[in-house]
């Protein structure tokens, strides 16, 4: 028997980036606002302290920080004619759980969509021509441009202090920045992060062949840095436990770092951790939320009726809850209709491990998102007229450090154990260097989330199914762009060079990337999307939703960026409109 | 009863000054003016501390005292008839906290600072009373005095006060000192009874003026020299970052933890910039110690382990040159916490972690965790005596038996 809750102006699902910001922002607001929140409850010394939790073997290898397949999870196929199976173990992708959800272990690497990643089709028809679009690719214009986002990019910059040097500054091309940036309103709240020996060699190559380097973009501040909720960072020590580990140097921005200081402070806001959210609840016309249901550590169910539900949690899990709620039409790709579920996509990575002999990399003195990366094959900032695909990546010299379980170099030949994978290591440690893209990955008509119809969760729902696998469009883009930063590795002086491009099928099981996207589209009106431009579902007013799961399609860099802007460009939609006029916000 | 101010010259008697005046301002029913004042004066007064229990209704009294002789309880100062001073006159509630005497003629215990408050002119202190009367009246009614024989006997304190506590009388401004410096001695001698804390006390609890705001150790933890020395003082603090430090709770140079976290919240983070200003405008003035102990040698061993555990355990976020990080981790050097004599905050924040206070004006509680069951006392003692013998820190060493005794 469920326990009715008082009352609240606003639930939020989830407390990982973008539910702290909506949390703090309508709870400055005046607004009455609850957060429930899956796992359990993250302090930034506590939990993290740099003496003892960079713990290779629980983090990254037990994963420590993440969903547990127990709570959740989901099953996996690549086309339609397979049957489904669970994923046990997370591998490929490995959603937070928790206080910061995954931006808590995420790198820390804030990119912005470029212009033209807005106006994606429309740009590459009109540069290509609609031949250029394969029929079954079904990537489409963000309802926004670059110019409106551009204020919340910057605000989720100074949120998180990010380190960086502008390459785009109000139209002015800046030496050392990101030339394919769009225009910049302001330089990065802090300068770049220092950087080590192997991304200095890069950089230096890859201006010797006329490309353009520029520092990461890094959530691993620089300096120490007071953001504008009064919240203080430290800087970042290098010490290459990022992925996978909290930071409890307060150096990488994160949702307990820069948010939750300032947040508990409000008197009308509350966190409900270890609580599940299983269902967002409708009224009988089916267009009102009347708030959400919940099960906490105990089993037992509660209802939280709230005016607003803002659907927070890691991307997938956002579509699941829809699904599970009956909000819009499920996509159905066989008859191509519905919309949610619809454009699921991924990333497409790929790296070029090199040996440079005689150097002394010292690998282990990075973090996250220290590096140099460049963006000249990366979106349309090179001409595809000859290529036959669409979309690029970003090429990074980011080797994130140098732990001894999970980021030994690795060569063809090496032994995988034994007296002769210790002699490999003995001899690579200080000279293997690796080199990664992340391409783009266009949304297709035969890769989305749905509900299986086989397996079910703890509390009886069916799991989220994956339906998902490489095209051609993205295979040739990876064969490409891998081979340009094989080509830097080699003016790297490596004396050996490795390149993996992308290879089909996809499979979950070994790690490649966090940032899964779409399902719970922005677009023009409802039959293209779920979300209209504020990311407000179009069949029920009172839902947002927020997070990855909103990108039409996934570019070829890392998404928190995105995220981060469209919470505070959501945030400001719902106080500016939303609250004065409950009601949509785009006529549909 | 540490709480005390001592009187090691003339010892003058509780005379008629405690006859009521007529003070026009604060008849009748206060306006809205003079009860913001004060709320403000009570805040001055950290009043919150003793008389409001944690989760209790404000000002009604619960919070426990633990002093050296006992416990006292913190009395209700909600105007309720029964239970709080709702019954009492102005004169008994002036009488009380000026020269502490209670509503019925019996002694009060120094817990309450009388001692100081005896500054506070009558008509600030019948400000706090308007400000109390527009509380809700809560019955709770508390039994302060719980405290062994035979410090339970009320009358002692008679002796007491004829021995530690002189009646001063009314704050008087010293004409060849700045303004601020004169609001900043009212505020930090009367009202703000830093002393109570930071001044080391007589066996009888009296405060041992020779010594004022030397530091202290009370509750098991340092109330740090307040005094001008580099050292182990505030001697490296400028104005402005002892002013910052009241007002946030952290600067440059430390985040406040433990005891003065409370003060903080309460007390004067909720004080004009200016008065914060004010209060280090004096503290600056206080003379410091002109002697520093001489730093063991970096070449000792006991150095030498330390400076390794520091390096592995603490230059992460202390940095390397025990900067810290501003508002965040405190610094290491030009600390009168790391340096005090008898180093027990040291020792048992490192032992048991510690959590920094967030206020509004900077919200980032940062914490240290607790290295008890990483460390053991050797190197903990090791490491103690590396942080206070480095970066021109000066302090006797720390024995893994110092550590021992403080887990």
């Amino acid at each position: 028997m469920a326990t009715t809750l008082p009352h609240k102006d606003v639930a939020i699902i989830g407390l990982g980036w973008t539910g702290s910001i909506l949390a703090y922002e309508l709870a400055t607001a005046g607004l009455d606002v609850v957060a429930i929140e899956r796992g359990p409850w993250r302090d930034t010394a506590t939990d993290f302290p740099p003496s003892w939790a960079p713990d290779e073997l629980r983090y990254a290898v037990h994963l420590d920080l993440f969903q547990r397949p127990a709570q959740s999870t989901v099953t996996m196929r690549n086309n339609l004619k397979q049957t489904a199976l669970p994923v046990r173990k997370f591998g490929s992708f490995i959603p937070g759980n928790g206080l910061g959800g995954a931006g808590v272990h995420w790198n820390g690497m804030t990119y912005r969509n470029m212009e033209t990643d807005f106006n994606w089709r429309t740009h590459n028809e009109q540069r290509y021509g609609k031949q250029m679009i394969p029929e079954d690719m079904t990537s489409q214009d963000w309802p926004i441009s670059f110019q409106e986002l551009e204020p919340f990019f910057d605000q989720f910059e100074k949120l998180a202090g990010i380190s960086g040097k502008a390459g785009n500054l109000g139209g002015e091309i800046q030496p050392g920045g990101n030339p394919f940036e769009g225009p910049r309103s302001a330089e990065y709240p802090t300068p770049p992060d220092k950087q080590p020996y192997g991304a200095t060699l890069y950089a230096q190559a890859a201006e010797g062949m006329g490309l353009h380097p520029f520092p990461i973009p890094s959530a691993n501040i620089s300096q120490p840095y007071t953001n504008p909720l009064g919240v203080a960072m430290g800087q970042c020590t290098y010490c290459g436990f990022c992925d996978f580990f909290g930071c409890g140097n307060y150096s990488k921005a994160s949702a307990q770092t820069c948010v939750m200081p300032a947040l508990v402070l409000q008197k009308n806001f509350t966190a409900r951790m270890n609580a599940n959210v299983t269902k967002i609840n409708l009224d009988s016309t089916g267009k009102k939320a009347t708030g959400v249901t919940y099960v906490d550590d105990s089993g037992q169910e509660y209802i939280q009726p709230a005016d607003l539900v803002l659907v927070c949690a890691f991307s997938f899990n956002c579509v699941h809850l829809l699904l599970l709620s009956g909000i819009g039409k499920p996509y159905d790709p066989v008859a191509n209709t519905g919309v949610v579920g619809k454009n699921y996509a991924y990333q497409c990575t790929s790296s070029v491990n090199i040996k440079l002999p005689g150097k002394i990399l010292n690998p282990f003195i990075s973090g996250g998102a220290v590096g140099m990366a460049l963006f000249d094959y990366n979106g349309d900032n090179f001409d595809h007229s000859s290529l036959g695909f669409i979309g690029g990546g970003v090429l990074q010299a980011a080797h994130t450090g140098g732990k001894p379980l999970t980021q030994l170099v690795s060569f063809p030949g090496t032994p995988s154990w034994g007296s002769g994978w210790k002699q490999a290591t003995k001899e690579n440690y200080q000279i293997g260097y690796s080199l990664g893209t992340q391409g783009a990955v266009q949304s297709y008509r035969d890769a989305y989330l749905d509900l299986d119809p086989t397996y079910k969760d703890p509390y009886g729902s069916p799991l989220l199914r994956m339906t998902f696998d490489w095209h051609p469009n993205e295979l040739k883009m990876s064969q490409y762009i891998t081979g340009k930063l094989a080509e830097i590795g080699k003016a790297m002086g490596a004396s050996e060079v490795f390149a993996t491009p992308a290879k089909a099928p996809y499979t979950v099981i070994p790690y490649q990337t966090t940032h899964n996207t779409g399902g719970a589209i922005t677009g023009t009106d409802p039959t293209n999307s779920v979300v209209n431009k504020y990311m407000q579902t179009w069949d029920v007013p009172n839902v947002f939703v927020f997070g990855a799961s909103v990108f039409p399609q996934n570019g070829g860099f890392n998404p928190t960026g995105n995220v981060g802007a469209l919470a505070y460009w959501g945030a400001h939609a719902i106080k500016t409109q939303y609250l004065k006029n409950p009601g949509p916000l785009v006529p549909a | 009863m540490r709480f005390v101010r001592a009187a090691a010259a003339a010892v003058a008697l509780i005379t008629g000054a405690m006859a009521a005046t007529p003070d026009a301002a604060v008849q009748g029913a206060a306006n809205g003016q003079t009860i913001a004042d004060g709320k403000y004066l009570a805040a001055a007064g950290d009043c919150v501390a003793c008389h409001t229990a944690s989760g209790g209704a404000p000002f009604a009294g619960g919070t426990v005292i633990q002093t050296p002789f006992g416990r006292l309880i913190g009395p209700n100062l909600t105007p309720d008839q029964a239970t709080g001073i709702g019954a009492w006159t102005d004169d008994q509630f002036v009488r009380a906290v000026k020269y502490g005497i209670g509503h019925n003629g019996a002694h009060l215990y120094p817990g309450l600072p009388y001692v100081y408050f005896n500054e506070v002119p009558r008509a600030d202190i019948l400000k706090i009373r308007a400000y109390l009367n527009t509380l809700p009246p809560v019955n709770n009614n508390i039994v302060s005095n719980q405290l062994p024989f035979p410090f339970d006997i009320r009358f002692l304190m008679a002796g007491w006060n004829l021995l530690f506590f002189p009646d001063h009388g009314d704050f008087q401004p010293d004409p060849s000192q700045s303004a601020d410096w004169n609001r900043g001695a009212y505020l930090v001698q009367g009202l703000g009874h830093c002393a109570a804390c930071h001044t080391p006390k007589n066996a009888f609890g009296g405060d041992r003026m020779s010594d004022e705001f030397e530091g202290y150790v009370v509750d098991g933890a340092n109330a740090p020299a307040l005094v001008d020395s580099a050292n182990d003082g505030l001697g490296a603090w400028s104005v402005d970052e002892i002013a910052t430090y009241l007002k946030t709770g952290h600067n440059a140079y430390a985040d406040a933890s433990g005891a003065m976290s409370s003060v903080i919240t309460h007390s004067t983070s909720n004080l004009t910039l200016a008065d914060d200003r004010a209060i280090a405008v004096y503290l600056k003035s206080l003379p410091g110690r002109q002697t520093a102990p001489q730093p063991i040698a970096a070449t000792d061993p006991a150095m030498v382990a330390g400076m390794h555990v520091y390096a592995d355990e603490c230059a992460a976020c202390h940095m390397t040159g025990g900067t810290g990080e501003p508002g965040l981790v405190p610094a290491l050097r030009a600390s009168p916490v790391v340096a005090a004599d008898k180093p027990v905050t040291l020792t048992h924040v490192v032992l048991n972690g510690a959590r920094s206070v967030a206020t509004e004006a900077a919200p980032t509680a940062s914490a240290m965790p607790a290295f008890r069951g990483i460390l053991d006392d050797e190197e903990i003692a090791d490491v103690l005596t590396y942080v206070r013998n480095s970066w021109g820190n000066a302090a006797p060493a720390v024995t893994a038996d110092q550590v021992s005794d403080l887990h």
